[in-house]
């Protein structure tokens, strides 16, 4: 790093583009010391509070009249653990609050935990095999009972018996949870674990009451009264709930934060289209907010204008890619096709998964279909930006991709379509029914195209694409197909189960029912030691060096190619103060949001 | 009377057999699964996935799942909602109040324009009057319900900003303002309905009308001298309205499917939008309850209109 670099680092932090704690971290990495990092910043003219923090104004509680919501797919159940979708965990997060949130830049806030666990004062064992997670003293269910450690023990057996089929489960069942004192409980891990803050934590740490819960736990989870009546300890106390349709919370006047919340009442309205539901944020004013605007951008710009709202991008990390089958999807082996025991004809070949990287045009991707909704990339892990790999660099060159094909024995035949040892290089494309992907799949075909590589295009209702339906022949993870796009998600700002759909040990196979995650089936010793290696690894700079070179081996490889990545796209009234966060429900400080007069 | 009406009940129950067997076999065969969302999320197990399925039985073959759903339907219990695990019974009696509502207000509108409309036209044929009426119902049911409530919604929320167009069930408040809100928002579902039914069936009353009017005991009122108004009112729509009557009942089942477009439109939280959500999300046992639901409503209002028929026409006997 030199000093140049350094100087457009700290300008960054100035004006906000990175966050004080990212920047240490970079600087971090190349062996200066957090308090280094933090004088540089002062003398680059970065005081300490300059902080991206959100400033809450408002002075007094209550007073803010109604907060209105609108989420086109309303929340149909209102327990955390049987959240099924975002909509469900929103709807639960108005009243429940896990014990830390994830902030727009991937760090931790707490909620209900006093603290955040760090090494200094010993809350977060050095080894990485345990974490002490503290509550905040006083705190009540919105029934007035207190909330202590005994309820955290009981939202983890809740969570982790099968019996219960949570969908929790996976962030319990490994770990063992014991009691410390009344308010702290000690999480255990079986192996060094450096991404510790998953259980308790975020849109899978929402705790429910343990003497609500205690009789329901297991076979019976589905009789317990309070899946639809939720009792919390959120800044909203449940009034009402219409499966499907509306959730009404009002003010809770225990809350534990000071001067919050701020509105009176909170009505989360469900139903509808995403469209209109923009219409009545952005163009009517009759809502405050809605969620998961799937609208065009160039649609979202033209109600912006002289409207009453505004649509605010939050960035993430889903990332909209083609994979490229590593094997055979016209062969059959043992009763499945695409089986990991066989090889595609074509893009065993590096040259033409190279070629095929350098026909898909990403700029005009963005530009011309997706706007600010879809950000062009050459990288598969996009965010937080300690993860993001500066090696790659993304390149539409149709007269490249002729060169290496040419280059590598592909000739022209009379019909322009290129071949090499009598196999033609004609591929079939395909993804969900869905207005941009066909858009996508058009520009990539036109494309290739003119390198000589003939596209046949194929688009599968979203409903089959997605379904984990084990008879259907279209599923995403069957892929019988040579490529095929869609989007896949990062719900973490950790990316260790992000990046575990390309280990050797995921592969999508007819034995674990395609419910392997690696569904290009690519295997690659390399990407599994280094998986295995970020698992372990402690020291949060090697780990992050880890995953970019992961990123970079499926990049550099072609394993997929990187479309554009999808940023979070909301809808809110100019009017309304609500800080949100790609690594968590939108609702995830709801305590925060207020009204500007 | 009474035998007549056994005989068509137990008539009803094979018919109502024969459509739950199709409806479960349709969907049974229709792509898709109620855990699709669990799916693509990385941080849900397969595992999970397929406890669930095997906890709600999805992996059976068709036909136990079936008749497991048949016992369990002649006991009473509908079942539960995959997505919300709330029994269906509850979800369906928790959104007919509304559906009820704006139902029985569109119907009650398209009545209203209807019935004066239709015996005017009819008494004076091929008039101004008549030929007005007659293209504006034209237009009014060849537009379809999905067209005419983004229309107004266009026109009356987004450009004038008179009306809100997303529907509430439970406005805040009490008295006259909470009447007020709850007629603003009603007003556009229930003028895309109404208007969309009464177009038609003033087609229908115009026609029934003529049929009468020029009957010979309306010329034998009029020879007698008695008045024009009375002549029609007591003569003329008495007798006009029989056919009308059963025309209403006979197409309210009609009516609760053309809500259906409407109530997503306006995010009218009736059973026409449980069922379209219950459909996104694969929920079958949601969609076999509310089609069970129309499938239902459909028997029955053939019966109430056979039944009203012979009731206001006594030249109709049962046997």
């Amino acid at each position: 790093m030199d000093h140049r670099e350094l100087k457009n680092l700290i300008a960054r932090v100035k004006d906000g583009a990175m966050s004080r704690r990212a920047f240490v971290r970079r600087v971090a990495a190349v062996g200066l010391t957090a308090p280094m990092a933090t004088q540089i910043l002062a003398l680059g003219g970065v005081s300490a509070q300059a902080q991206t923090k959100f400033a809450y104004k408002p002075t007094k509680r209550g007073g803010g009249g109604a907060l209105k919501v609108l989420w086109w797919q309303g929340a149909t159940l209102l327990n955390p653990h049987f959240a099924v979708g975002t909509k469900d965990q929103e709807g639960s997060r108005i009243f429940y609050e896990p014990m830390a949130g994830w902030d727009a830049e991937g760090n931790l806030v707490p909620m209900l935990a006093a603290e955040i666990p760090n090494v200094e004062n010993g809350t977060l064992a050095k080894d990485g095999k345990s974490v002490v997670w503290k509550l905040k003293k006083g705190v009540k269910w919105h029934d007035g009972k207190p909330v202590t450690a005994d309820d955290l023990i009981f939202n983890w057996e809740y969570a982790r018996d099968p019996a219960t089929a949570s969908v929790t489960i996976a962030s319990y069942k490994d770990v063992k949870v014991e009691k410390v004192d009344d308010l702290s409980v000690r999480v255990m891990f079986e192996k060094p674990t450096p991404f510790w803050a998953d259980a308790f934590v975020g849109t899978r740490g929402m705790l429910i009451p343990k003497h609500l819960f205690a009789e329901y736990k297991g076979d019976k989870s589905r009789d317990a009264p309070n899946n639809l009546k939720p009792v919390g300890t959120g800044p909203y106390k449940f009034v009402d709930f219409k499966p499907g349709d509306m959730v009404r919370g009002e003010l809770n006047p225990d809350y534990h934060m000071p001067n919050r919340p701020y509105f009176d009442t909170i009505e989360m309205k469900g139903g509808g289209d995403a469209i209109s539901a923009a219409r009545a944020v952005i163009q009517t004013g009759e809502y405050d907010y809605a969620w998961n605007m799937q609208v065009e951008d160039e649609i979202l710009l033209r109600l912006e204008k002289g409207g009453k709202g505004k649509a605010i991008i939050t960035p993430g990390a889903n990332i909209e890619h083609i994979q490229l089958n590593s094997t055979d999807p016209w062969t059959e082996v043992d009763g499945e096709r695409s089986s990991a025991k066989t090889k595609h004809p074509l893009l065993s070949d590096p040259a033409v998964r190279q070629a095929l990287a350098l026909l898909v045009d990403r700029k005009s991707v963005q530009d011309h279909i997706y706007g600010r909704t879809g950000i062009a990339t050459a990288n598969f892990l996009n965010n937080p930006p300690r993860f993001t790999s500066k090696n790659t660099k993304f390149e539409f060159n149709v007269e490249k991709a002729n060169q290496v094909l040419e280059a590598a024995g592909w000739k022209k035949g009379s019909d322009g379509v290129r071949a090499k040892d009598g196999k033609k290089l004609k591929l079939v494309y395909q993804t969900s029914i869905n207005q941009p992907r066909q858009k996508n799949q058009a520009i990539v075909k036109q494309a290739a195209q003119k390198a000589g590589i003939e596209i046949e295009l194929k688009s599968v209702t979203a409903s089959v694409f997605f379904s984990s339906d084990v008879a259907n022949p279209d599923t995403y993870t069957k892929f019988y197909c040579d490529i095929q796009m869609y989007t896949t998600t990062m719900t973490q700002p950790d990316p260790e189960l992000f990046m575990n759909q390309f280990t050797s040990w995921e592969v999508a196979t007819k034995e674990n029912k395609w419910q392997g995650r690696n569904i290009t089936r690519w295997k690659s010793d390399e990407y599994d030691k280094a998986f295995q290696a970020a698992q372990g690894e402690l020291d949060p700079v090697k780990r992050a060096a880890l995953f970019i070179k992961m990123n970079d081996l499926v990049v550099n490889n072609q394993v997929v190619i990187p479309v554009v990545y999808r940023p979070r796209v909301a809808a809110a009234s100019l009017k309304l103060q609500a800080p949100l966060s790609g690594w968590d429900n939108d609702f995830w400080s709801l305590r925060d949001w207020y009204r500007e007069a | 009377m009474s035998q007549y009406l056994l005989r068509r009940l137990l008539i009803a129950l094979p018919s109502l057999l024969g459509i739950s067997v199709v409806l479960f076999t349709i969907l049974a065969l229709a792509p898709g699964d109620p855990f699709e969302e669990l799916a693509t999320n990385p941080a849900i197990p397969p595992e999970v996935r397929e406890a669930l399925r095997v906890k709600f039985g999805l992996d059976d073959p068709v036909w136990t799942r079936y008749f497991r759903w048949l016992t369990a339907m002649l006991q009473g219990d509908w079942g539960f909602s995959f997505a919300s695990r709330v029994d269906v019974d509850e979800l369906i009696l928790g959104r007919v109040p509304t559906t009820l509502i704006v139902i029985g207000s569109s119907q009650l509108l398209a009545l209203l324009v209807a019935l004066p409309v239709g015996v005017i036209a009819a008494t004076r044929p091929y008039s101004i009057f008549d030929q007005i009426a007659n293209t504006l119902a034209f237009i009014g049911f060849s537009l379809p319900t999905f067209f005419t409530g983004l229309l107004l919604i266009l026109v009356f929320s987004i450009y004038l900003d008179w009306l809100p167009f997303v529907y509430r069930a439970d406005v805040p408040g009490s008295g006259w303002p909470w009447l007020w809100e709850h007629i603003k928002q009603a007003i556009m579902p229930v003028l895309v309905l109404g208007l969309f039914q009464g177009a038609s069936m003033t087609r229908y009353v115009r026609s029934a009308t003529l049929d009468v009017i020029r009957l010979d005991y309306v010329t034998t009122a009029r020879s007698k001298g008695l008045r024009e108004r009375v002549v029609i009112v007591k003569h003329v729509v008495r007798n006009s309205l029989i056919p009308v009557v059963t025309l209403v009942a006979l197409q309210m089942p009609a009516v609760f499917g053309g809500a259906i477009v409407t109530e997503q439109i306006f995010r009218v939280p009736g059973i026409g939008s449980l069922l379209i959500s219950a459909i996104l999300a694969n929920d079958t046992p949601v969609i076999m309850g509310v089609t069970f639901v129309f499938a239902i409503l459909v028997i029955l209002f053939n019966l109430i209109a056979d039944v009203l028929y012979g009731w206001l026409d006594p030249r109709i006997s049962y046997r």
